[in-house]
């Protein structure tokens, strides 16, 4: 067979690349992968349907599991705003500009990657229960924080914090101050600045580090189980129901509401990242 | 010269000793609130096993919740014995894993219960709000503490002596009883996942009036926090029957099977008895039983099987999905 008679795109799969070793390095991408990720996906993939498609329906359409649902999502995505918010200003801040502490506060932002979540669960449950520093004079305002829904996104926007900020952090360090300047030098206000050449920059960045700060926190459960009070339909995180099943050896409804879990994170994910290589073509 | 030959002697015997002496190691699955017990046990069987037979026994200990050890087990921890918080989780083994016989719970005197507990009030010094019986529970303003029965054996046993409290008084009858436990439910701020979770919350958090304890649990917090709690004894509670078994198919495999079977048999005896006591289990034994009378009172307790014809049936009815628990929370339309 000579090399004229191949078609012009079974060339580029044939030679994608000048570089050497993709052969190599793809099949160990394709190995690691299904190895890591899509085997146990699979079995999870594979489980409900034991139960057939009525029972598939019946298992997650209860009040309950839509409840918890609605509550982890629901809480992940407030707390991923949240911290969107927030990160950026930590990350601009600990970027931007020099004090004394920076180093401190820096490397305060990784504790919540460092500590064992149920750590975190138990030391904000402390603080925010009623008889705790917070939790005392709050509860005096009538505010209840440890065992309410509140609860839940207050330790949510604590483990996704370093997300967004460790994201950001690089890519304000990259930005150059010259572009920030030659606004202001042309006319344009601090405002015009912020929002016509700051955040347009930072927006891939803050798409990504909000989506993985939500993506962490839609499936957490070591934290959220000592502070969200675990109440059926009220404060009952989706893992927990979960767990609660495979208590039961209800292994199918287990695997259901983790499919579900699943395949709700897995478009948001790819929905942002779609949204994210949408704006880099814009630009 | 004969410094060396009584050198040569001894390490000689030392070494014949050694070879005979076997070395026997057990893996004890168990649940929560029994980690300060079997440690205490432990002890005690492995010096009366290596008096009796020269061998060496180890025997270790794993703690969680009583569910999830089953689970534990179904999925393939190698216990050679199990001593769980209710029948049930035993049951499942015996059922999923073919592990043991269906009849494992006739092998050994007493339902497989060498001893037994109950639930009982834990409540703040002096007891403020004069919690005494059931009926206070649900009183307008007390927050009762109690963890979720789904997830934990001690919370089953608290939801059922509720239960039988309602069915069983003058005039009660089942429906009284789900409107009752329904009504103890609504006074729960916070559903705990394990026994332990529970008590943290009441004892360090300060949530809650009052706490649904295993009477070991709270004879513990009183031993610890000496001044902070009383314990209120109800006017009737639950015989709480944790039990015990040895796994066969697992045991076969180890070889050991002889150790395995003293080892719960020991539960039994004088000595064990004695323990289980010290550590606020109800000994089988009377005699040790009237020794302990003070730790614990002389109140009626029902079984599971007078009130709800055992446990596979209270399972079906009360904590299955869908079952009486799952409606007390169903929203009403």
């Amino acid at each position: 067979m000579s090399s004229v008679a191949i078609p012009s795109r079974f060339a580029r799969l044939r030679n994608p690349s000048a570089l050497p070793g993709f052969g190599l390095t793809l099949g160990f991408t394709l190995f690691y992968l299904s190895a890591i990720v899509l085997l146990p996906l699979t079995a999870l993939l594979l489980k409900p349907w034991t139960m057939g498609w009525d029972g598939f329906v019946a298992a997650i359409t209860e009040p309950r599991v839509l409840a918890s649902l609605k509550l982890s999502f629901g809480g992940a995505a407030i707390a991923a705003l949240v911290n969107a918010v927030f990160g950026l200003i930590v990350a601009w801040a600990l970027t931007r500009y020099r004090f004394p502490g920076k180093r401190l506060f820096d490397a305060l932002v990784d504790l919540p990657f460092a500590l064992p979540t149920a750590v975190a669960g138990i030391a904000l449950s402390a603080l925010y229960a009623p008889n705790g520093w917070l939790g005392g004079p709050l509860s005096l305002l009538g505010v209840k924080i440890a065992f309410t829904p509140a609860g839940v996104i207050v330790a949510l926007i604590f483990i996704g914090l370093p997300f967004v900020v460790r994201t950001l952090q690089p890519v304000i360090a990259d930005m150059s101050e010259e572009a920030e300047e030659a606004a202001a030098t042309l006319g344009a206000t601090r405002w015009q600045t912020l929002r016509r050449v700051v955040l347009p920059a930072l927006t891939p960045a803050l798409v990504t580090g909000t989506g993985l700060a939500f993506a962490r926190a839609v499936g957490e459960y070591g934290s959220l189980i000592f502070i969200a009070g675990n109440l059926p339909m009220k404060s009952e995180i989706a893992p927990l129901l979960i767990i609660i099943k495979l208590q039961q050896y209800d292994y199918t409804g287990a695997a259901a509401i983790g499919l579900v879990m699943l395949a709700a994170s897995f478009v948001i994910i790819l929905a942002l990242n779609l949204f994210q290589s949408l704006l880099a073509a814009r630009r | 010269m004969k410094k060396i030959h009584a050198l040569v002697a001894a390490a000689v015997l030392f070494a014949a000793g050694s070879a005979q002496a076997a070395d026997v190691t057990l893996l004890n699955v168990s649940y929560d609130p029994t980690r300060e017990l079997y440690k205490n046990v432990n002890a005690a069987f492995a010096a009366e096993w290596k008096a009796k037979t020269g061998d060496n026994v180890t025997i270790n200990q794993s703690h969680g919740g009583s569910g999830a050890q089953a689970r534990a087990v179904i999925d393939g921890l190698d216990a050679d014995v199990v001593t769980l918080a209710l029948a049930y989780d035993i049951d499942a083994i015996a059922q999923k894993a073919q592990l043991l016989p269906a009849g494992w719970q006739k092998r050994l005197p007493d339902n497989s219960t060498p001893y037994t507990s109950t639930i009982v009030f834990l409540v703040r010094k002096g007891n403020p709000w004069k919690i005494k019986d059931w009926p206070d529970l649900v009183k307008p303003g007390i927050h009762v503490i109690t963890p979720n029965p789904k997830t934990s054996g001690g919370a089953r046993w608290a939801y059922l002596a509720a239960w039988a409290y309602a069915e069983k008084k003058a005039g009660g009858s089942k429906d009284a009883a789900k409107e009752f436990v329904r009504q103890i439910y609504a006074h729960v701020p916070v559903l705990d996942a394990g026994a332990r979770g529970a008590t943290t919350n009441f004892a360090q958090r300060g949530i809650g009036d009052v706490l649904l304890s295993w009477e070991n649990e709270a004879h513990l917090a009183l031993k610890e926090e000496p001044g902070k709690f009383d314990i209120v004894y109800p006017s009737n509670s639950i015989l709480a029957e944790p039990p015990v078994a040895v796994v066969d198919k697992n045991v076969d495999r180890h070889g050991t099977r002889k150790a395995a079977e003293a080892y719960l048999q020991f539960l039994y005896s004088k000595k064990g008895q004695e323990i289980e006591a010290q550590n606020f289990y109800r000994p089988r034994d009377a005699a040790i039983l009237a020794a302990h009378a003070r730790d614990f009172p002389n109140i009626p307790l029902y079984t599971i099987d007078d009130v709800f014809g055992g446990w596979t049936k209270a399972q079906a009815t009360h904590f299955a999905d869908g079952g009486v628990f799952d409606q007390i929370y169903k929203p009403s339309k």
